[in-house]
């Protein structure tokens, strides 16, 4: 009797009253093998990841090595590297120094303005202020990015605001001077580099203010502080406390900014000259064309700049402070 | 010789709140300076006033008999050791405490050699090549310490310093800082709300209570004559006894101050001698502190604490005889 006493209380001094069930069954297995939740959890997407991406990654890998039979317009499936020698062509050179450029400076023009934005809302925005700024940088991106290009080049085109509001200020001569620049001007803004430049930067300008923004954040304002307190002028304190602080975000924004203007091809051929980049390339290419193995190539090189561009980031120790 | 540093009914606002309410202060050259109070108490922004972060709402403010007001803390020869240390995450420690040699143009080599010297001086030799993230707080706080003094300041504020070390490594601390202090001559500002750090270190202690300063003495005055009730009680827990308590007692009919350590706990009806006070009562809780043993003592409508060294003689509920001399009761002038 004693005994079962005993028991009875030890059972109610280390557990809480059992409440059953199948659920219940469920956590206590999953307590006891929490490894198996995480596999479990980490299934589906590294299934999605590991066969859908990365195996048609490696089936387009597969594809610019094989080549297309000139007469036939068949595509020979025999290793060679006859097509990569393709993309070494003048013509095709051309396209990508075209698009590295055009992303290196929508890339550059990003974190040029990005930066006192995202200053301003790490450091001083707060209430209102700050939802303000999280509404203005991610509204664009909830309207369809096709309507925001066609706003865009209407905006832009000899017809539109810019050219009428450059007449009504009497700077109609500045227009025209920029549109005659050599190789960046055009007829208009709407059918030049520069319009390109711009809508690329309008459209991917959030991806770099968000990333600068949370590593600004995440300065105290502490070590500025400290570093006028080291006798530190704002400019001072700003390259070498703030700035590199700061860069892993920049980074990180780059890297969108980069790689989506690196593959973007709807861009450039709603604004722009005619010339093409590499998404253009390639969307010629496997469609009209049937160039697979071609096109397949001009994909691999966003791949390989980006993998360069990423490891000469590690090497200048962008990461160091993650 | 001009103060190191000169509050002239220094104010500052921040909005509706007054941090620093009208502060009046010398702090004399190599003095060992610290702002005692309960946090929000304004010691903290009169500290800031002294870096520069902050300017002064009215009032002036003088460092070395020059003014302050309006210099920006990169103009100021002050340093200061922040409470979270504030080290550079993306610098290593050599790099850390050169890095004010490295703002003003000292080339490499020297303001190298000076921040090994810097180290050195506060047991960290060796330590250069490490990053911030890979040292205790201990040695982060070290580190602090090296890098604002290699650029010899005049005044070293230190922001509740020891605040995040463990007891003992804080009292070992508490003992360097005195000994640098010693040595180097500079005054140093140090805020705390810590009253045995304030007592144990400093030359002179400000006691700061909603933007204002309660009582400016030594360490010894503001502990054995506290002048207000604040001071009294912030400062090592003291029984507030009000005039009535006094002059029953035989002292003038003022707010006084009672220290629980000067008051003995015996039997009831022990013999009192002459020129000691007395009161009965019953313990009513007793609590264990290691060296000393707290008994709150229940005498008529108000308690009193005990502070006797270790041992409990008696048992909660017992009737008890608190005995304490006369001259332990201290008059203040001011009853708030």
């Amino acid at each position: 009797m004693t005994h079962a006493v005993t028991a009875d209380q030890e059972d109610r001094a280390v557990t809480t009253e059992g409440r059953g069930g199948i659920l219940d069954k469920v956590s206590d297995f999953f307590f006891a093998y929490p490894k198996l939740l995480t596999l479990l959890l980490l299934l589906p997407p590294l299934l999605w990841i590991g066969v859908v991406y990365v195996g048609s990654l490696f089936a387009l890998l597969l594809q610019s090595f094989y080549s297309l039979d000139d007469y036939s317009g068949l595509i020979v499936h025999e290793f060679t590297l006859s097509t990569y020698a393709q993309l070494l062509e003048t013509a095709n050179l051309q396209i990508i120094l075209r698009t590295v450029l055009m992303s290196a400076s929508v890339t550059l023009a990003c974190a040029v303005i990005a930066f006192p934005i995202a200053y301003y809302a790490a450091r001083y925005a707060r209430g209102w202020a700050k939802a303000l700024f999280y509404l203005a940088v991610m509204m664009p991106l909830w309207s369809s990015y096709l309507v925001k290009i066609y706003a865009w080049k209407l905006i832009l085109a000899k017809e539109g605001i810019v050219t009428w509001l450059a007449k009504g200020l009497h700077l109609s001569w500045l227009l025209d001077g920029i549109l005659a620049l050599p190789l960046v001007g055009g007829p208009s803004l709407s059918f030049s580099y520069i319009g390109t430049f711009l809508v690329f930067v309008y459209v991917w300008i959030p991806y770099m203010i968000l990333p600068t923004q949370a590593a600004l954040e995440r300065v105290p304002i502490n070590y500025i502080e400290a570093s006028a307190d080291l006798g530190a002028e704002p400019r001072q304190t700003f390259w070498t406390v703030i700035f590199p602080l700061a860069l892993p975000g920049i980074i990180a924004g780059s890297i969108f900014t980069f790689s989506l203007t690196l593959g973007d091809y709807i861009v450039p051929t709603i604004v722009g000259n005619s010339r093409l980049m590499i998404g253009q390339a390639v969307y010629t290419l496997q469609g009209t064309a049937g160039n697979v193995p071609l096109a397949a190539a001009f994909t691999v090189v966003p791949m390989v700049i980006m993998g360069i561009y990423l490891w000469v980031a590690k090497r200048m120790g962008a990461f160091d402070v993650l | 010789m001009s103060p190191a540093v000169r509050f002239v009914n220094v104010c500052r606002h921040f909005g509706p709140v007054r941090a620093v309410d009208g502060v009046t202060l010398d702090i004399a050259q190599g003095e060992f300076f610290a702002m005692l109070g309960p946090s929000g108490s304004g010691k903290t922004t009169c500290l800031r006033l002294i870096a520069g972060f902050e300017q002064p709402s009215a009032g002036h403010l003088e460092i070395f008999g020059e003014t302050a007001v309006g210099v920006p803390p990169y103009k100021r020869n002050v340093n200061t050791v922040f409470q979270d240390y504030a080290l550079f995450p993306h610098m290593t420690v050599g790099e850390n405490v050169a890095y004010g040699l490295r703002i003003k143009g000292v080339p490499k080599a020297e303001r190298e050699a000076k921040a090994r010297k810097a180290l050195a001086m506060v047991k960290l030799s060796g330590y250069e090549q490490r990053l911030p993230s890979q040292l205790s707080g201990g040695q982060r706080q070290r580190v602090a310490l090296a890098r604002a003094l290699v650029n010899g300041p005049k005044v070293l504020l230190l922001d509740e310093p020891l605040g995040a070390l463990d007891l003992k490594l804080r009292e070992q601390m508490q003992e360097e800082l005195k000994a640098l202090q010693k040595h180097l001559g500079i005054t140093f500002v140090f805020v705390t709300h810590d009253q045995g750090e304030a007592l144990s270190m400093a030359d002179r202690v400000a006691v700061f209570n909603e933007g204002k300063i309660i009582q400016v003495d030594s360490p010894t005055h503001i502990y054995e004559r506290p002048q207000s009730r604040f001071v009294a009680d912030f400062v090592g827990s003291s029984n507030v006894l009000p005039p009535d308590f006094a002059s029953a007692h035989g002292c003038t009919a003022k707010w006084t101050s009672l220290r629980p350590e000067r008051i003995a706990v015996a039997a009831p009806g022990t013999a009192v001698p002459k020129g000691q006070c007395h009161a009965d009562g019953e313990v009513k809780l007793i609590s264990y502190q290691g060296a000393v043993t707290r008994y709150s003592v229940q005498t008529g409508e108000r308690r009193i604490v005990a502070e006797v060294p270790a041992g409990a003689e008696f048992k909660e509920g017992d009737k008890v005889r608190l005995i304490w001399p006369k001259s332990a009761m201290v008059t203040m002038e001011d009853g708030a």
